[in-house]
């Protein structure tokens, strides 16, 4: 596949490490496991998520890359016999304080998975699901901010002429771009990505990770991804992990051209196994 | 298996075998069965029906033992332990002859004739009579009208109609008979009807009998208060197990912790849809009737007590009793829709933003309404088709007034009403002579029929358009 427009030496001006005042989610001593089975999913994580930059978690299946992310909106306490320990903060707030409203979080946190999960409903009203639920009812304000949404996931341009139409007669790169769509208009601050692209074409994908690439300068993106190529492509950070732990995070250019761990390169030479 | 293991096998018909093609046979077949039974029911139903009201050719018996008689012809079968037939004949005119319906044996006819000027006509208060037209009488003078031709007489009948006047008739035995203008309803001379004219009078009669209130002990005349009542009672069921079945449903998949205890409420959600019905009326009597209307009269109409007011049989009771009976369909279908949506869609929302509640009504439900219209499709077509439960608690043989009227409240919840089911057992096991009101029984049989199928028809298009509104609904 040929390689895209990211400027790679524009992200390598970044500085190396985010300093304290640029964390966003800060990840301390996580341990998660589900009562139903006998296996630790995640095992003391401990890890910070730089503030409007793209970091990607890596590792094979099964590692506990998805329970992470999806310890970030507590997506996890869907799942009955969950049991987390350790802290998650966001801005420095704990999300598993006592008296967080999780419906709140998860407006501050987005989230768009795997397959793209369209709801059955028309694409505008897919768009303003999330502002309808926060109670904008007037159709200016709507339409305004579905157009935005839109626009900002470059996918405006194919579907502005059929808004009422069937979100569910759109190709699979359209239905994801609109779940990302849907997931940017309530105007999160985290963008929470679960292998987006795992299940397009290669052409959607290559628009995806272009989407990401704008996406960063407003939000804060963590995405999953099975891909290393496309980590590596899109990701300032990246870490990889393996049988729940978190084995090496870092800088993607370093954690690729220059692991410390010898699991890690094992894995990103595709010695893994 | 390793293809070495795949035993051998020769001949076409175990490769057909292989290829299960006697099981596409044998379920073609069954459903090409059952198609057929379907077309023969309804084929039966609507020539029987409509043979209703067909003009019927009046004819003429004359006979060695007895006087001539007029009359239809409703059956002809051997005598017993003898070498002959006999005719049963319609008479009509119950007031005049001894029975309405004789059996006439061949060898002791005469004659035989449908003569051009009979006369079958429709009475108010008494059923049909066959005669000969003599002369009418528009309150003035008695016009002669015995060597008219049929059509004028006919025309001149109808005329009278609605005046003072009277019609005098003949009938085949030669009594004369005088008819009151006002006991006549209608008029026509099936034997020298022109095929147009038949037409035109079988659909008249049809327009009658939907349109019109029963008369004479429902043997006559038409069943639009039956029409009325059952139509009122599926939709007042239905807005009452709508939301009943599907928040119920939503509770037992949505809510209500997994455990024993659920499976045995679900358990025993799936075995209340194999209750009888009449068990269901026996509550509903029990429970609605004499319970909680009882109550109610208790409470707010102690003043007319003992005559019941609310605890009677009445129209609310039976759509509640038929609301409990359909209420397992609704549940099962709507939960089995509910179980269907995607789990995707669920974290969607919830990932949105969007409460449990929230995520629920807004995407899980609208994403299952197909199911929960699949369930009340159901539920209306069992409930149009019960008769057992409503006998108990509300439906009425006669009821005077609709349950609906232009006076407050309008909806009459509290009365009795009638109901083509019931009309149908009525009239089919409960009137004095069947033979004549056979033919009503298998008209209102496929009315019902129709409506079930208009019912149903609507709620289809309902869930197509839902279809279309949701696209192409293939959830993943």
């Amino acid at each position: 596949m040929k390689t895209h427009s990211i400027d790679v030496h524009a992200l390598k001006r970044a500085p190396a490490r985010a300093g304290d005042d640029d964390v966003c989610l800060r990840v301390e001593e996580l341990s998660l496991h589900y009562l139903r089975s006998q296996n630790v999913a995640l095992e003391n994580v401990s890890l910070e998520i730089p503030r409007r930059r793209v970091t990607a978690f890596i590792g094979p299946s099964g590692c506990g890359k998805s329970s992470l992310l999806r310890c970030f909106n507590r997506m996890n306490d869907l799942i009955e016999g969950s049991v987390i320990s350790g802290r998650v903060s966001l801005e420095g707030e704990d999300i598993y304080d006592r008296g967080v409203d999780v419906a709140a979080l998860r407006r501050r946190v987005g989230m768009v998975f795997q397959s793209p999960n369209p709801f059955p409903k028309s694409i505008y009203e897919n768009v303003a699901f999330g502002l309808r639920i926060q109670g904008v009812n007037k159709k200016r304000v709507l339409d305004e901010e579905i157009e935005k949404a839109l626009r900002n996931a470059a996918l405006w341009d194919e579907v502005k002429d059929r808004l009422d139409g069937s979100a569910l007669t759109l190709s699979g790169g359209q239905q994801q771009r609109l779940v990302i769509a849907r997931a940017i208009a309530v105007q999160p601050e985290v963008l929470l990505l679960d292998e987006p692209a795992s299940a397009l074409d290669p052409i959607s994908t290559l628009r995806i990770e272009e989407l990401i690439y704008e996406l960063k300068t407003r939000y804060t993106i963590v995405i999953v991804t099975h891909n290393m190529q496309q980590a590596a492509r899109v990701s300032d950070m990246t870490a990889f992990m393996n049988l729940g732990r978190l084995v090496e995070y870092g800088e993607t250019d370093t954690l690729f051209t220059n692991p410390r761990e010898p699991q890690t390169e094992d894995y990103i030479t595709g010695r893994y196994g | 298996m390793k293809p070495t293991d795949v035993p051998e096998i020769s001949g076409a018909l175990r490769a057909g075998v292989r290829r299960a093609e006697p099981m596409v046979w044998l379920s073609a077949g069954a459903v090409t069965l059952a198609l057929m039974l379907l077309v023969g029911l309804l084929f039966l139903l609507a020539s029987r029906g409509f043979s209703h009201f067909w003009p019927q050719p009046l004819i003429l018996l004359d006979n060695v033992e007895s006087k001539a008689q007029l009359g239809i012809l409703l059956d002809r079968e051997p005598v017993p332990y003898a070498q002959d037939y006999r005719l049963l004949l319609h008479l009509g005119g119950e007031d005049f002859f001894d029975s309405p319906l004789v059996w006439v044996e061949e060898a002791t006819l005469r004659a035989r004739s449908t003569p051009q000027a009979a006369l079958a006509i429709e009475r108010r208060d008494q059923g049909p009579l066959f005669a000969f037209a003599e002369g009418v009488d528009y309150g003035e003078a008695r016009l002669e009208l015995s060597d008219w031709n049929v059509a004028d007489q006919v025309a001149a009948i109808r005329k009278v109609r609605g005046t003072a006047g009277r019609v005098y008739l003949r009938l085949a035995s030669g009594r004369p008979v005088t008819l009151p203008a006002s006991d006549l309803i209608e008029v026509s001379s099936p034997n020298a009807m022109s095929g147009m004219a038949r037409i035109r009078h079988a659909f008249s009669a049809l327009g009658r009998f939907v349109r019109e209130a029963p008369r004479r002990g429902n043997v006559q005349g038409g069943v639009f208060p039956a029409i009325v009542g059952t139509v009122l009672l599926v939709l007042l069921m239905t807005a009452i197990v709508a939301p009943l079945g599907v928040l119920a449903a939503v509770y037992l998949q949505e809510y209500a912790q997994r455990g024993p205890l659920t499976r045995m409420v679900r358990i025993g959600v799936n075995n209340l849809a194999g209750v009888p019905s009449i068990v269901y009326g026996v509550f509903g009597l029990g429970f609605f009737v004499y319970g909680l209307g009882g109550s109610l009269d208790q409470l707010f109409f102690s003043d007319s007590l003992p005559a019941p007011t609310l605890g009677a049989p009445g129209l609310l009771w039976a759509a509640l009793t038929m609301a409990l009976l359909t209420l397992p369909v609704v549940i099962v279908s709507t939960e089995e829709g509910l179980a269907r949506v995607p789990r995707n869609l669920r974290e969607g929302s919830l990932a949105l933003g969007a409460t449990r509640a929230e995520a629920l009504f807004r995407v899980v439900l609208p994403a299952a309404s197909q199911a929960v219209l699949t369930g009340l499709i159901l539920a209306v077509a069992r409930a149009t088709g019960e008769v057992a439960p409503l006998i108990l608690v509300g439906v009425a043989k006669y009821a005077p007034g609709l349950p609906v009227s232009s006076e407050f409240p309008f909806l009459h919840l509290d009365q009795q009403f009638m109901h083509l089911g019931f009309y149908i057992y009525d009239l089919g096991f409960q009137s004095p002579s069947i033979e004549t009101a056979e033919g009503l029984v298998f008209a209102t049989a496929l009315l019902l029929v129709l409506i079930v199928l208009l019912l149903n028809l609507a709620a289809v298009m309902l869930r197509s358009r839902l279809r279309n509104a949701f696209g192409t609904q293939e959830l993943r």
